[in-house]
């Protein structure tokens, strides 16, 4: 903990005093500013292990091609999208990577475009007769450049969707770009060799059985130590009630842990018998950041063997943004029908979801002032928000949260309406975009965000901001230094749940809010 | 011959049109959508979803969240456009519907508003750098054909007016394969020229937003996946490849 408080050195942990900035700015238009922001490339070995080729082939313009025309044939939405936007524009200025800067290739129309004008070119009457008509081009060397760097300035956070009268998602689009340059060849680092890591070893960190028993025995000590209990973090226990399958970043990082932590207490003040699995030890699934959907199921199988191994009757997700949207939305499609498990519950359920339901129920008691030296706010995930539901009612999965928070902390306030709920601004690392290379994006992209964040700072006084993501999690830890806040200022849900819950028999006073711990 | 010549082009662009734009729903309709991608919040229910397409082609809803003036300039477009269509319906039909009689008198103002509206979504693609960066010659010249043929439509309407009753006459013709002829104003021949125009290039165009808006996965989904399992055709045969 000390060690990363030191990192922080002199950076001021307050605000400066300029006025606040507006976080739906439109910048000028600053054409190729972005251009050299890429992602490293997979090695051959990583992109050959997911049955892609392992260096650029021979024949890509082909193949690039083709796979567009399957692409369209298989996906409906893909189809549409190609087809339906009319450059109306309303989608120029909804994206943080654009409002970050300028590049106007990162207006979602823009990058949609760079992969429609040769859609049209190859696939459309226009385009192959009268390309010059209709913005047609034909697959250069620069556009496949472009390709991959724009589609990997594209968090897939659906923003643009919200706001496009079509829907027009270029997430979609994105998604669809980065299976055809696996394809052929071009694959990303960072999401391959992650994917081929939970393929191999069960997770995205490739930790293993040991290692993973190990970290959740001290963090039990720890919780002995802090509550004078024996409060569980169960691993591979056979015949447990509760499967739970959280990203790998809650078993070591801040402050991912002390969500887990959180989980836990919120288990055991239930009298839950849950466990989390070491074959699925992976909440996160990168398979749809590269629109692989062979690679997504793959990695979602391994979670319906984990359950029925383990006998499991309930699947729960810890948080994770991206993962609940494959969780909720893809994993019946993908590895059902789940008819081996309980179905009084939803299939699966999120963290959120169970203890919500539980403080619903007056299972769960608090004592908010625990978390009375925090002024919180909350950040809405993309792929939560637009891409997902919590409970029965749609918007469940903003009112869910708010919830829990305002049970668990006396001093909630939100940020401005247009940059939250569904119009909520990415954190700027999601989508497969969280490696250190492209930092400087990451750091844009965050930009709408943490001026939402420094206008409730400045207006009421706000400290901290929850989260339910891993990679947002992360990802705030990283870039807040930049923009004046101390890196610990985003919180867990969950640890704000674990700072406030009274457990019985518990000592008091023993104080476990914030604080880091590595 | 000129008859001929504007007869035989109104058959072919309405072939065009109508096997165009079948095909192109064909194809939407017939291509899988594999997984649940509804924009969420999403409603739960078939009859939200209905709802939720209606208040996007009636109000616009989604283009209202995100810009007012392409809303504005955008919906009274449409909006206008829609009463001229009905209006235009007395062409068509004989006797005349009572809602097409009754429309006729706001049928005035609609022709300006349409053109209106078309100017103004114009005048920001041409005055605004984002949408002027995203716009391809096809973008301008659409908004020019729409205007041309609103224009000419104007300039009959209060300059250079139009056997009226020989003109419906010719289109009841067309319906009835009897043919009558046509009045050769020019103003009228550039004004039926640009319709079938558009009706020609409305299925291999921008014009595709109109079907494309119904088959828009991220709205026409009903967000129910943890209820119902959704499998596509072809990914239930990759699930039996293996099994
Ligand atoms: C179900 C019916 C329709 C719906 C819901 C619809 C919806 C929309 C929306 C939301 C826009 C974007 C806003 C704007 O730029 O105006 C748009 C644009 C456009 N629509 Fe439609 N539309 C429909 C029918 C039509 C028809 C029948 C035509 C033409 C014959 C048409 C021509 C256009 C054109 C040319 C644009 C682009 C305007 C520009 O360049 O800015 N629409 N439509
Ligand atoms: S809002 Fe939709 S239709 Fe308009 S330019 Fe953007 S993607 Fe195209
Ligand atoms: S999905 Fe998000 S990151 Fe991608 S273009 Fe749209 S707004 Fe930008």
């Amino acid at each position: 903990m000390s060690e990363r408080d030191k990192d922080m050195g002199g950076e001021s942990t307050e605000l400066s005093a300029e006025d606040f900035l507006d976080p739906l700015e439109i910048p000028e238009l600053q054409p190729g500013v972005m251009e050299d922001s890429k992602p490293y490339e997979a090695a051959p070995e990583f992109q050959e292990s997911l049955g892609f080729p392992g260096e650029l082939v021979p024949d890509w313009k082909e193949r690039a091609i083709a796979m567009i025309g399957e692409l369209r044939d298989k996906y409906r939405g893909f189809r549409v999208y190609l087809d339906a936007c009319v450059k109306c524009g309303a989608c120029t200025d909804k994206c943080h990577y654009f409002l970050g800067t300028g590049d106007p290739k990162n207006m979602p129309v823009a990058r949609q475009d760079l992969l429609r004008k040769v859609y049209r070119r190859h696939y459309t009457f226009a385009g192959k007769y009268m390309p010059w008509l209709v913005g047609a081009e034909d697959l250069t060397e620069e556009v496949l450049d472009d390709w991959y760097a724009y589609f990997h300035q594209c968090s897939q956070c659906r923003r643009c969707s919200v706001f496009c009268p079509y829907g027009i998602d270029t997430a979609e689009v994105s998604m669809a770009a980065r299976e055809i340059m696996d394809e052929i060849g071009k694959g990303q680092k960072y999401c391959n060799e992650i994917i081929g890591k939970v393929h191999t070893i069960g997770n995205n960190l490739g930790l293993q059985k040991p290692a993973l028993a190990a970290t959740l025995e001290d963090l039990e000590e720890d919780l002995e130590d802090d509550t004078g209990l024996e409060i569980k973090l169960p691993l591979d226990q056979k015949g447990a009630e509760i499967l739970l399958v959280t990203p790998s970043a809650d078993f070591f990082a801040e402050p991912h842990i002390d969500g887990l932590l959180g989980y836990a207490k919120v288990f055991h003040a239930a009298g839950a018998s849950w466990t989390i699995s070491s074959y699925a030890s992976e909440a996160a699934n990168f398979g749809m950041f590269i629109g692989s959907y062979e690679n997504m199921r793959k990695v979602s199988l391994r979670i319906r063997k984990a359950a029925e191994d383990l006998g499991v009757k309930r699947i729960i997700f810890g948080e994770c943004g991206h993962a609940w949207r494959v969780a909720y939305s893809f994993l019946n499609t993908l590895a059902g029908p789940f008819d081996f498990l309980d179905q009084r519950y939803p299939i699966p359920q999120h963290i959120c979801e169970y203890t919500y339901d539980l403080i619903q129920r007056g299972v769960l008691k608090f004592d908010k002032s625990k978390n009375d030296h925090i002024r919180l706010t909350f950040h809405d995930s993309c792929n939560i928000a637009r891409a997902s539901r919590m409970g029965d009612k749609p918007g469940g999965q903003f009112e869910i949260p708010r919830a829990i928070l305002r049970a668990v902390c006396n001093h909630f306030y939100d940020m401005p309406e247009d940059t939250i709920r569904e119009s909520t601004f990415c954190c700027g690392g999601g989508g497969g975009l969280l490696t250190d290379e492209i930092m400087e994006l990451r750091k844009k992209g965050a930009q709408p965000r943490m001026r939402a964040l420094q206008e409730v700072a400045k207006e009421h006084g706000v400290t901290h901001m929850a989260a339910i993501c891993a990679i947002c999690k992360t990802q705030f830890a990283k870039v807040m230094p930049e923009y004046g806040f101390a890196m610990d200022s985003i919180v867990s849900v969950h640890q704000m749940v674990s700072n406030a819950i009274i457990l019985e028999g518990a000592r008091d006073g023993a104080d476990d809010d914030d604080e880091d711990e590595e | 011959m000129l008859t001929t010549i504007y007869a035989l082009l109104f058959y072919g662009a309405a072939a065009v049109l109508v096997f165009g734009l079948g095909f192109r729903i064909w194809q939407y309709a017939t291509t899988p959508a594999p997984l649940k991608i509804p924009t969420t919040p999403a409603p739960v229910t078939k009859g939200g979803v209905v709802l939720r397409l209606l208040r996007e082609v009636v109000l616009f809803e989604s283009l209202f969240k995100a810009n007012k003036w392409i809303w504005v300039f955008g919906w009274l477009f449409h909006a206008a456009l829609l009463v001229v269509l009905v209006r235009h319906l007395r062409y068509f039909i004989e006797p005349v519907w009572t809602v097409v009689a009754l429309i006729q008198p706001i049928g005035v103002y609609a022709g300006f508003a349409m053109v209106a509206g078309l100017v103004g979504l114009w005048a920001r693609r041409i005055l605004v750098p984002r949408i002027r960066y995203i716009s391809a010659p096809s973008d301008h010249l659409m908004l020019l054909l729409l205007i041309a043929i609103g224009a000419s439509g104007l300039v009959m309407k209060y300059f250079v007016r139009t056997d009226i009753v020989a003109l419906k006459a010719f289109f009841l013709g067309l319906l009835r394969f009897d043919w009558q002829p046509l009045p050769a104003d020019p103003v009228l021949l550039v004004h039926l020229g640009l319709v079938a125009l558009l009706m020609i290039i409305f299925p291999f165009s921008k014009l595709l937003h109109v079907p494309g808006l119904f088959f828009s996965p991220s709205r026409n989904q009903v967000d129910n996946p943890r209820e119902r399992r959704h499998l596509a055709d072809w990914a239930a045969r990759l699930e039996q490849g293996e099994g």
